[in-house]
């Protein structure tokens, strides 16, 4: 089962950190990320360039309004995301709870729908 | 896995015998697998250009133990390179082989699945090496078939063959003591296969269904050499009659047909007429297993030309006999199925009440799907309507969600 590891975080606290604190942070993800990588259970994944850069768009009664946001910088964002296939939830749960944001800030575990159907 | 040129099907039958007299002769199962892959690789350019050597298995033994010499070579000179120990005797270059014991006819088959199905590996390792060195396949096959990326299946293969190593396993077949335990790894693995291309709805992912016609090539190998085992025969019979109703099981666009809606003039009835026979010898003859019973239940599906015309009472029955041998809650659940189409929808229910109360299926969307279809027989269309609702928030199926959502919008809202 595939699943999707939504990493949430606000880019002021780590701005505010110190260089040696962002920098024991990268060492865990490289660590996980070569574990997922040799386990197989990696199926991709990227980071999200700030939020400030972002477009909300949206379409009313045919009319497209594209508007800057989101803006409320102490809020915590969608900063990522991993996919990974795991034999049990479990798995994708401790995968995420490993994860260095989950100390900080919020990780959310969301399964991936498929296009397998068993016979009703 | 597209369209198989001419010497593919051979070479993919070759493929684990070659592979079991190269590791026979020289060791080194994971530098053996890819030289066998290599020389595959190499025959499905050359033969068609070439023509095709008058032995193919002898070409492709030699081929490959060239590529394992180059390989071994190279990493002995790189340790030598470093600098480090002595030069390791077993990563000499292959001898040449006096005895000719390369050239012998013995099928390797069985002892490459034993070790690909090693209890050592994880179930997606299992299967990915099973359909590599088994099977033949390439990773990138593999990969499209599993829906990941290439580097992330070539990750799985290679800690596969790690483990096989660290393990410390060895070339031969298992001792009577581990035997039945091995082959129900090895069936379980062929039989994972073959659902994951069962289940594989037409869309965008059309190669997932060869799948299928992988693990049917696969479980023909096995009972060519154990023909005497009922669970072979019976996991055989229960891939082709199951197979068999691909073709009526989606309609456009990849959507579900519920078996009691399919047009069963689309089956096939050559697969239907094979899987019949097999479970019919098997069950005269062998020890009763649980793939012999699915099949047999299969077969009962397959003889009856409507679904109301299905012998219900003994579907019910045989999932009566599976719940006794091989019992866990899906094999009840279908069982309720069963038991409310013979016995009405009362008698179903009351078997779902016992699921609810084991617990082990809650927010299983498939026990809330069956809930809803036996709700709906019941002539309680709103109860209904909230269970297929449920069924499609629980489910992580595309397939299954339209249809049960499908189901829940063509009953009325409010209270029953």
């Amino acid at each position: 089962m595939k699943y999707m590891l939504l990493i949430y975080n606000n880019p002021a606290t780590y701005q505010a950190w110190t260089q040696e604190q962002r920098s024991a942070l990268f060492g865990e993800v490289d660590a996980l990320m070569k574990e997922l990588t040799e386990s197989g259970e990696l199926v991709g994944g990227e980071a999200l360039a700030d939020a400030s850069n972002a477009v909300i768009v949206r379409v009313r009664d045919g009319v497209r309004a594209a508007t800057d946001g989101p803006y409320a910088e102490a809020k915590e964002q969608l900063a990522g995301y991993l996919t990974v296939e795991c034999e049990t939830k479990e798995r994708a749960v401790e995968i995420a709870a490993r994860w260095p944001d989950a100390k900080y800030f919020t990780m959310e575990v969301r399964a991936v729908m498929n296009t397998s159907g068993d016979e009703m | 896995m597209t369209a198989p040129v001419a010497p593919w099907d051979l070479l993919r039958e070759l493929a684990p015998q070659v592979l079991g007299a190269v590791v026979r002769r020289y060791g080194h199962f994971d530098l053996c697998e890819d030289a066998v892959q290599e020389a595959l690789l190499a025959a499905s350019v050359q033969w068609p250009r070439d023509g095709q050597p008058a032995s193919p298995r002898a070409w492709l033994i030699t081929v490959a133990s060239r590529r394992l010499a180059d390989q071994l070579r190279a990493e002995s000179a790189r340790r030598d390179r470093e600098a480090t120990a002595a030069l390791d005797p077993a990563a000499t270059a292959p001898a040449p082989d006096p005895g000719g014991e390369l050239g012998q006819d013995q099928d390797d088959t069985l002892t490459v699945l034993f070790l690909c199905c090693h209890p050592a590996l994880s179930g997606p390792s299992q299967i990915a090496l099973t359909l590599r060195a088994v099977g033949g396949l390439t990773t990138a096959e593999i990969a499209r078939a599993f829906l990941v990326p290439e580097a992330t299946m070539a990750q799985r293969i290679s800690r596969a063959k790690q483990s096989i190593k660290a393990a410390g396993a060895r070339f031969s077949l298992p001792g009577p003591g581990e035997w039945d335990g091995r082959l129900d790894a090895v069936l379980h693995v062929l039989y994972l296969i073959f659902n994951e291309g069962y289940t594989a709805t037409s869309g965008p992912d059309l190669n997932r269904p060869e799948l299928t016609a992988e693990a049917i090539r696969l479980a023909r190998a096995v009972r060519r050499l154990l023909p005497g085992d009922g669970e072979v025969t019976g996991l055989l019979a229960l891939m082709l009659l199951t197979e068999a109703r691909r073709p009526a099981r989606t309609g456009p666009g990849g959507a579900l047909i519920p078996l009691a809606e399919q047009d069963r003039s689309r089956w096939d009835r050559a697969a239907i007429a094979e899987g019949t026979a097999l479970i019919a010898g098997a069950l005269a003859a062998a020890p009763l297993g649980p793939y012999q019973v699915q099949a047999a239940i299969a077969a009962v599906h397959a003889e009856a030309g409507t679904a109301d015309g299905t012998d219900w009472p003994q579907v019910a029955a045989l999932y009566g006999v599976l719940d006794q041998i091989a019992p866990s809650p899906m094999v009840t659940l279908n069982r309720a199925v069963a038991v409310a189409m013979a016995q009405g929808p009362h008698a179903g229910l009351d078997l779902l009440a016992a699921l609810d109360a084991d617990g082990r299926l809650a927010g299983h969307h498939r026990l809330a799907a069956v809930r809803a279809h036996l709700l709906e027989q019941a002539g309680q269309p709103a109860a209904a309507r909230d269970a297929y609702t449920e069924a499609a928030r629980l489910t992580t199926s595309l397939p299954e969600q339209r249809y049960l959502t499908a189901r829940a919008a063509r009953l009325p809202d409010g209270k029953d």
